[in-house]
């Protein structure tokens, strides 16, 4: 099959979840809601008001993580590499667990504290793997990655004497934000979160042919006229802050960045002008998925969908690896 | 037809080690040069630094008589192309897709190939003949597959230079003819500039034009492969006796290393 008709697929069934999983729900909405924006009909309200943004912030916050996992996977030549691996999640974590340790009231222009404390850990953690490189630009992309989970180890340390020495109710509230969700995500959310990602994923997307290129190594993307330094630097950037941004508003949502692209290149191919595409339909449409389920396995309670994500994903990926044989065998 | 390249006094010094001191060559458009030397002479170095990939600390490259640092990266790409060493690690691209990232100098982001772009990937996978294994992956290939669709690649960039790094190391008998066959087509037909780093002294420097010898990061000797396949000229650059018998490519004799005993 050829792969742009396995990319209008694709989009095909993002398209149908995207619309099917806000009418989902322990209470059932009648297909009439679809007409009644801005109703005062409590079905209008809850459809309109409370699912619909939630399943679009479900649906740009996968786009955003699986787009970062492929662009990473590509500047560092390594299928491991996240900006999670890096460190952005769990310097988002940090923020977040020490300003509910010490009480921190950080809000700035209508963001809540934990989200201005979570995209500050964020780019604590960016700052310090982009120091890094400026200081030893010799260092291999295995070496960025080692730097990298040493700095998630520390970080986890931190964030686990905060939790230690937290009252309970604090140390719950920490817990619960590490799992990630999108339970208190409302339209305010959405629309602090989707510029971020849509202009991250801009860049990211034009930049498809250079990411072909410097998947293939950094000394040929030179070659074929890649103007490589600064070019892995946008990418890079551009990538850490989307996901920071993703990471503020859903919490550390695992899974998504590091198998969606791999996914997506089992179905698609290497190739970025289509894993790019694929990995913003896929990554998106998985979570908004998952965050359904999340919210009906335990209903009236709430799973944080973080559990979800790679309860469903790590067996679909494995089924994918068993199906396909000529994937990452040894050569 | 262009592809001239000079270059003045170039050195390259990587923290307190002085890869290149002061080389200085010309090399004609249309003329293949073989550059070879005992590991570590700065061979490798000086090929990167002639494809801009690597600025040297003093001295300057030019091409067409144009210093390289007016070029961008993208204009240079369009008159030189490299092929680095031969690399077995993994590539999940056909090697369609692989030939046709070669054109990634001549068009714009998003914009589909144009059918002189499509001609240039035709042209330079006939040329090199990988037509037959188009659609598989690069990490699927032999290693001589894999080294002519990676000279594929370079070719479809379309420029007047062609720089390789070992072309033949690692290939069987076979696949290295493939490969020189290819190379005097290319120098000889198409009229490419072509500059090969080599440890092949019986084949692709008796091939070549002329021939040009680092040690140390210095140039040791410059001359046509007559003048270097010389088993003083050869004990003075590579620290070993070399023994000559007749009969090796065009007249030139065969050298190979001599041992203790022999």
């Amino acid at each position: 099959m050829k792969v742009s008709k396995r990319l209008a697929i694709l989009g095909g069934l993002t398209a149908l979840a995207v619309v099917a999983m806000p009418l989902v729900g322990r209470h059932g909405l009648p297909l009439s809601v679809l007409a009644d924006f801005g109703g005062t009909d409590p079905a209008a309200i809850i459809f309109w008001q409370i699912r619909v943004p939630r399943v679009l912030a479900a649906f740009v916050g996968g786009a955003g993580l699986a787009l970062g996992g492929a662009v990473f996977q590509a500047i560092f030549r390594n299928p491991l590499a996240t900006p999670y691996t890096l460190g952005v999640a769990s310097g988002a974590s940090l923020g977040v667990a020490l300003a509910s340790r010490f009480g921190l009231s950080l809000i700035v222009i209508g963001l809540s504290t934990t989200s201005v404390a979570a995209f500050a850990g964020a780019l604590l953690a960016i700052g310090v793997v982009w120091a890094l490189t400026r200081l030893r630009p010799e260092l291999s992309s295995t070496t960025l990655l080692l730097a990298g989970v040493a700095m998630n180890f520390f970080f986890s340390s931190v964030i686990l004497f905060a939790q230690y020495t937290a009252s309970l109710g604090d140390s719950y509230q920490i817990v619960r934000w590490l799992m990630g969700g999108l339970g208190g995500v409302d339209m305010g959310t959405l629309l602090r979160m989707a510029p971020v990602v849509a202009i991250g994923g801009a860049v990211v997307i034009w930049h498809a042919r250079e990411l072909d290129l410097l998947a293939t190594g950094s000394e040929i993307a030179a070659s074929r006229g890649v103007a490589v330094a600064p070019t892995r630097t946008l990418l890079f950037l551009a990538t850490s802050v989307m996901v920071g941004g993703v990471v503020a508003a859903c919490g550390p949502v695992g899974f998504v960045g590091m198998m969606a692209p791999h996914i997506c290149r089992l179905v698609v191919g290497s190739n970025h002008r289509a894993l790019l595409p694929a990995s913003v339909l896929f990554g998106g449409a998985f979570l908004v998925l998952c965050d359904t389920a999340a919210r009906l396995v335990l209903f009236p309670a709430e799973l944080p969908v973080g559990v979800i994500t790679a309860f469903l994903g790590a067996p679909f990926f494995l089924w994918l690896l068993v199906r396909q044989p000529g994937f990452g065998r040894r050569r | 037809m262009n592809g001239a390249i000079i270059t003045e006094g170039l050195s390259v010094v990587f923290g307190e080690t002085e890869i290149l001191h002061e080389v200085s060559m010309t090399v004609a458009r249309g003329e293949f040069l073989s550059v070879i030397g005992p590991n570590g002479a700065g061979k490798s170095t000086l090929l990167r630094c002639l494809d801009g990939i690597l600025e040297p600390s003093t001295g300057r490259v030019l091409i067409d008589r144009r210093p390289i640092a007016d070029f961008s990266r993208r204009e240079l790409a369009r008159t030189v192309s490299y092929v680095p060493q031969p690399d077995a690690g993994p590539l999940d691209y056909s090697v369609r897709s692989f030939v046709e990232m070669g054109r990634f100098p001549h068009i714009s982001a998003w914009a589909a190939l144009t059918d002189a772009d499509a001609e240039a990937v035709a042209d330079a996978m006939e040329l090199t003949e990988v037509d037959g294994f188009a659609d598989r992956t690069m990490s699927s290939l032999s290693g001589g597959e894999r080294q002519r669709a990676s000279i594929a690649a370079a070719l479809a960039q379309g420029g007047s230079i062609l720089l390789l790094d070992e072309p033949t190391s690692f290939l069987d008998y076979r696949h290295q003819v493939q490969i020189l066959d290819l190379l005097d087509r290319l120098h000889c037909d198409q009229g490419l500039t072509v500059v090969a780093v080599t440890h092949d002294l019986n084949s692709t420097v008796a091939s070549s034009d002329s021939v040009l010898a680092l040690k140390e990061g210095r140039v040791a000797a410059t001359g046509k492969p007559a003048d270097l396949l010389d088993s003083d000229a050869l004990a003075a650059i590579y620290e070993t006796d070399f023994r000559l018998i007749a009969g090796g490519h065009r007249g030139l004799p065969l050298v190979l290393p001599a041992r203790n005993g022999s």
